[in-house]
């Protein structure tokens, strides 16, 4: 079974306590089956209900699928300026 | 010239200003942000800049070609500094050059209200009771309306 690793920032990854998390992939799963599987993780139930994702360096809707290759980030609440 | 940079030295306001300045524009309109001493009444020391860089590089870029295709000005330069901040240094600048000044204005307006949303960057506020908190600017707004 492939993987996918997920970058994690700032705050969500204080509470995963990691910046990077690897999770099981199976064909046709969504950005939204993988937020369902990263909230399984330890310290993920302090997420919010819908954290934003980013495949590939552009903001995802929660329906697309993700393949193997691609870059996949939760991206928390941003705060620039 | 255009060019968006995240950066991890100090910024340079004047060095934006000569880079899109030129004869053929009468109207170069500069935003500076700065680190600010109090945050939802709680006293700060210092702001420690994150950033995913790969992403905000490419949310820059697309925010650049959005203000170039709104308001026509092509002279445009943006920095964005991560790192620990003391109060005063600039975080962002961003500098925009037309012939005319109101397209200069919405230009920059445009794009830092832009970063403010998109661009994935987080600041995590050091406090004078020696706290450290994440800053999370909707909870921030939905406590400043109560």
């Amino acid at each position: 079974m492939s993987t996918v690793t997920v970058q994690l920032f700032a705050s969500y990854a204080e509470m995963l306590g990691a910046p990077t998390v690897e999770l099981p992939l199976t064909p046709g799963t969504t950005v939204q089956d993988l937020l369902y599987r990263i909230r399984s993780l330890p310290g993920a139930s302090a997420l919010p209900s819908a954290p934003r994702v980013a495949v590939n360096r552009s903001f995802a809707a929660s329906d697309q699928i993700i393949e193997p290759s691609d870059e996949i980030a939760l991206i928390p609440p941003v705060a620039g300026g | 010239m255009r060019r968006s940079s995240i950066v991890t030295s100090e910024i340079d306001p004047a060095s934006l200003i000569n880079e899109v300045g030129s004869p053929q524009y009468g109207a170069i309109s500069l935003f500076i942000g700065t680190v600010r001493e109090v945050n939802d009444g709680r006293s700060v020391t210092a702001i420690e800049y994150s950033v995913y860089k790969s992403m905000a590089d490419a949310e820059l870029e697309r925010i650049l070609d959005e203000a170039e295709e709104r308001f026509g000005v092509s002279a445009l330069v943006v920095e964005h500094r991560i790192g620990l901040l003391g109060l005063g240094d600039v975080s962002v600048a961003i500098a925009a050059a037309h012939a005319h000044r109101a397209p200069a204005l919405d230009c920059t307006r445009y794009v830092i209200e832009e970063i403010k949303k998109r661009v994935p960057i987080w600041k995590k506020e050091h406090y004078v009771d020696g706290t450290r908190e994440w800053v999370d600017p909707a909870r921030a707004a939905q406590a400043s309306s109560v």
